[in-house]
């Protein structure tokens, strides 16, 4: 089926300081396609994608939408152009309503200014055809983040776009209403809109995407019809790596988690707090990954913060190394060396204006106490093995956090200070399997909790940070993946089986 | 390129706006830079401004580390008047007014109570969790009546000649009032930049919601700097009714508050909280002390005195904004010629916006 190229990027290069992000990369939307970015963690792909919505300005390289070359200067400018975008986090404004958030700037107009009852009529229409049946006139604030993705996506329908970016769409939606969005995108591809998605479950690729574009290190691999990627050359075209070598990381994978007689590093029983969690059991043993997973709202992210006292527990009880261990605050977890890396980076952690440098060493020196300052080699060595160990580009110790990309910046915002326990709450959440496969057998384990938090399931990916130190056991979250990973264990990283 | 560092430095304009008010002062008035000295001490009028400059700058040194941790102190002015009112009440109580030890445990009592008052500052802010502006607002107000009730009413006055020396004293030619000031800047500045609490005071200014995940204990860096503030407005306190040997609960240290919040801002640390610089502090200090004596020497009638400050404010204000140089920076992009690495630096703009 020939179709018209709707938007097109060529050449684009991107260059933050130190670093290129985007090294002369070319983009081809289609009408009536859907288009799959994949790419590593880091790959570029959240840096295209805002050189395609106007967020960035390009270096050099051209893009053209309708075949007409184009110069964003904003967001506003892509969207008049025609380019709608609906991002990870949800962009809007959470103390309108629904129906204003949808109609923002498109209100029905009758003789006296905004007629309303019009307005929130079409953002009915708009949200109907998404499958959801809520009244328009509620606050948005009053809906879970799953519904106002919804709302978001309703908004770029409204706005009649040619193309719409689905920046991670689906990283807080359940099954069924991923479905449902699956549904309304196919719709709008059948009616000729071009549509770039992004996400890192290789199964929803599979299901919806018609092309794939790959990215790696700021540089397109290549573009190849969906039919024609096997899933398993996909991840390895994504590595840079032979499949042989990532099977082989599997096995021993496998091999490390069978043996489990060692003492958990850290157990907690019936961990819970009031309105939260009602109660919830875990084991982590040495050299472990362990993963949380279940649905949206089942409390992942929850139990998760309380492992580290980021809420206070207000039951149960927690052993570090077999003694008893109260884990009240941060401050007490990371007594005990447990880590915290949050799922919400920009606001839980990073302190944006502190340079690479301050941010790392900020939580061994919160446990210093201000009187008992870290020299500046003592910083340095710290800066220096994390750095290393965990792949800060560009390495520029004193640039400020702020600057650095997504990537970047998450990696400075784990606490340093070789804690034994990263608790991670969906850190993960960036794509399959990392560099970090290569550095260190990861394994991954089938556990079971207590009922309403979780059901420990085996996480897709390896762990990052588990290179930070030798014993390093992890427990991360995962959002929910094939039925059969729960099930079955599977290598770090492959998304389910193929 | 040093050029263009020395520009993009964040105290450039700062500076510039303080030589610029002393060269507009020295040539209506030739005089204003010449030092004269008179029985071992150092007259004109820089030292004058120096030496009033001196309870401002204590004032405004701790407005700086409260601000840096997102927050504000409203109260210095009447923290300013009580410690005043308690020295000089128990020296017009003492038997012996003029010995140096009453003057000691005056001038301590003073320092205590101001202390006392910026810790309850710091109580309801850091555990009690009212907002900054709020919790000080209750100082601003009570704090003088605080001080009404110290003094009965009246104004104090008293004779005490190791107390007058704080105002009005001089050692090796400088006054002691601007001496007192340098010491306790150094002192705060390697108390922050030798020491982590600078850092972890800009974290939770920040970020605090990151800084608790990190483990900083935030609640004892915030309740800190309340008390350094209050004890900071207590040295000023000490210093104005040295001044003029009274304790005037009314108009000691009035409007105080307002004037050092302009020298921070001046001094680039942002209102929003975290990076701080105690440097931008003193020069912004030294732009307002000279501001208010230069309006009296230009003759400008004290009526439109406040218009005047206003404009050399928001003049600076603009010259440190972000936008308001990126605006200056855009128009003169296309005259210079396009420089390696100066793609670079636009993104670093545009990713930090």
């Amino acid at each position: 089926m020939p179709s018209t190229v709707v938007a097109e990027l060529r050449d684009i290069t991107i260059a933050f300081p130190g670093v290129k992000a985007l090294d002369g990369v070319d983009l081809v939307l289609r009408a009536g396609e859907i288009h799959a970015l994949m790419g590593e963690n880091g790959a570029g792909k959240s840096t295209l994608i805002k050189a395609l919505t106007g967020v960035y300005a390009i270096d050099s390289g051209t893009v053209e939408v309708g075949g007409r070359p184009r110069r964003f200067s904003g967001t506003a400018d892509a969207q008049a152009a025609g380019i709608a975008t609906v991002y990870q986090e949800v962009n809007l404004c959470t103390n309108l309503s629904v129906g204003e958030n949808v109609m923002l700037g498109r209100e029905v107009r009758g003789r006296l200014g905004i007629d309303w009852s019009a307005t929130h009529r079409a953002a009915r229409t708009a949200l109907e055809l998404l499958g959801l049946q809520i009244d328009t006139r509620t606050s948005l604030s009053s809906h879970s983040i799953a519904v106002q993705q919804l709302i978001a996506i309703a908004r770029a329908t409204v706005l009649e776009s040619a193309v719409l970016v689905l920046d991670e769409p689906t990283s807080s939606l359940d099954r069924s209403e991923v479905e449902q969005l699956f549904a309304v995108v196919r719709r709008m591809r059948d009616t000729g809109v071009a549509v770039l998605f992004v996400t890192h479950f290789l199964d929803q690729v599979y299901e919806l995407c018609d092309r794939i574009t790959v990215l790696r290190n700021g540089r397109r691999v290549g573009e190849f019809p969906t039919a024609e990627l096997p899933r398993r050359e996909l991840v390895s075209t994504m590595l840079g790596r032979e499949l042989a070598r990532l099977e082989a990381i599997e096995d021993r994978a496998l091999a490390v988690g069978a043996a489990d007689s060692t003492v958990p590093v850290l157990r907690v029983e019936d961990l819970g707090r009031k309105g939260v969690i009602a109660g919830a059991s875990l084991e982590l043993r040495p050299g472990e990954i362990v993963g949380l997973a279940g649905l949206l709202g089942s409390g992942r992210t929850e139990l998760a913060r309380l492992l580290y006292g980021a809420d206070r527990p207000d039951a149960g009880h927690a052993e570090v190394h077999g003694r008893p261990a109260r884990l009240s605050s941060p401050r007490a977890a990371l007594a005990h060396r447990i880590a915290f890396s949050s799922e919400d980076r920009r606001s839980e952690g990073i302190i944006p204006d502190l340079s690479v440098r301050e941010n790392l060493v900020l939580a061994v020196q919160a446990q210093r106490g201000w009187a008992r300052p870290l020299s500046r080699t003592q910083q340095d060595a710290i800066v220096e093995r994390y750095m290393t160990s965990l792949g800060v580009q560009p390495p520029m110790p004193a640039r400020s956090s702020a600057t650095c990309r997504a990537a970047t910046s998450r990696r400075c915002s784990w606490a340093a200070g070789s804690p034994r326990i990263p608790s991670s709450s969906s850190w993960t959440s960036p794509p399959a399997a990392s560099t970090s496969v290569r550095r260190r057998r990861s394994s991954v384990r089938s556990r079971t909790s207590r009922p309403a938090a979780s059901r420990c399931c085996s996480s897709r990916r390896s762990s990052r940070r588990s290179c930070a130190s030798r014993s390093a056991s992890t427990c991360c979250k995962t959002g929910i993946s094939s039925p059969k990973s729960s099930t079955r264990r599977t290598s770090t990283w492959m998304t389910s089986s193929p | 390129m040093i050029a263009l560092r020395i520009l993009r430095h964040r105290l450039f304009w700062p500076i510039v706006a303080l030589v610029l008010l002393v060269a507009i002062n020295t040539l209506s008035r030739p005089s204003f830079l010449s030092i004269t000295i008179k029985h071992g001490a150092l007259y004109g009028s820089s030292i004058d401004i120096l030496r009033n400059s001196s309870q401002l700058m204590l004032v405004a040194l701790g407005m700086t580390l409260v601000i840096a941790t997102r927050g504000i102190d409203l109260s210095v002015g009447a923290v300013l008047a009580v410690a005043g009112a308690v020295s000089l009440t128990y020296i017009e109580a003492s038997p012996e007014p003029g010995s140096v030890g009453t003057v000691t445990v005056a001038v301590a009592l003073g320092l205590l109570v101001t202390l006392v008052l910026g810790a309850w500052n710091g109580f309801l802010v850091s555990v009690v969790r009212i907002q900054p502006i709020i919790a000080t607002l209750l100082l601003m107000f009570a704090g003088r009546g605080i001080a009404m009730l110290i003094t009965k009413g009246q104004i104090t006055t008293v004779t005490s000649a190791p107390y007058a020396e704080f105002a009005s004293g001089v050692i090796l030619g400088l006054p002691v009032a601007f001496l007192i000031a340098v010491v306790v800047v150094a002192i705060v500045g390697l108390l922050v930049r030798r020491t982590a609490l600078g850092v972890l005071m800009e974290a939770v200014g920040i970020n605090p919601e990151a800084s608790r995940l990190a483990g900083v204990q935030s609640r004892g860096i915030i309740w800190s700097v309340y008390a350094i503030s209050g004890l900071l407005a207590g040295m000023a306190g000490i210093l104005y009714s040295s001044n003029i040997m009274a304790a005037d609960a009314n108009n000691a240290g009035l409007n105080i508050e307002v004037d050092a919040i302009l020298a921070v801002v001046i001094g680039g640390t942002s209102l929003a909280g975290g990076k701080f610089s105690i440097a931008g502090t003193v020069i912004g200090v030294l732009i307002i002390q000279t501001l208010t004596t230069s309006i009296t020497f230009l003759g400008i009638p004290p009526a439109v005195t406040p218009v005047f400050k206003a404009v050399v404010v928001i003049v600076i204000c603009l010259m440190q904004s972000r936008r308001v140089r990126g605006l200056l920076a855009v128009r003169r992009r296309p005259v210079a010629p396009s420089v390696p690495g100066t793609a670079a630096i636009d993104a670093s703009a545009a990713v930090s916006k």
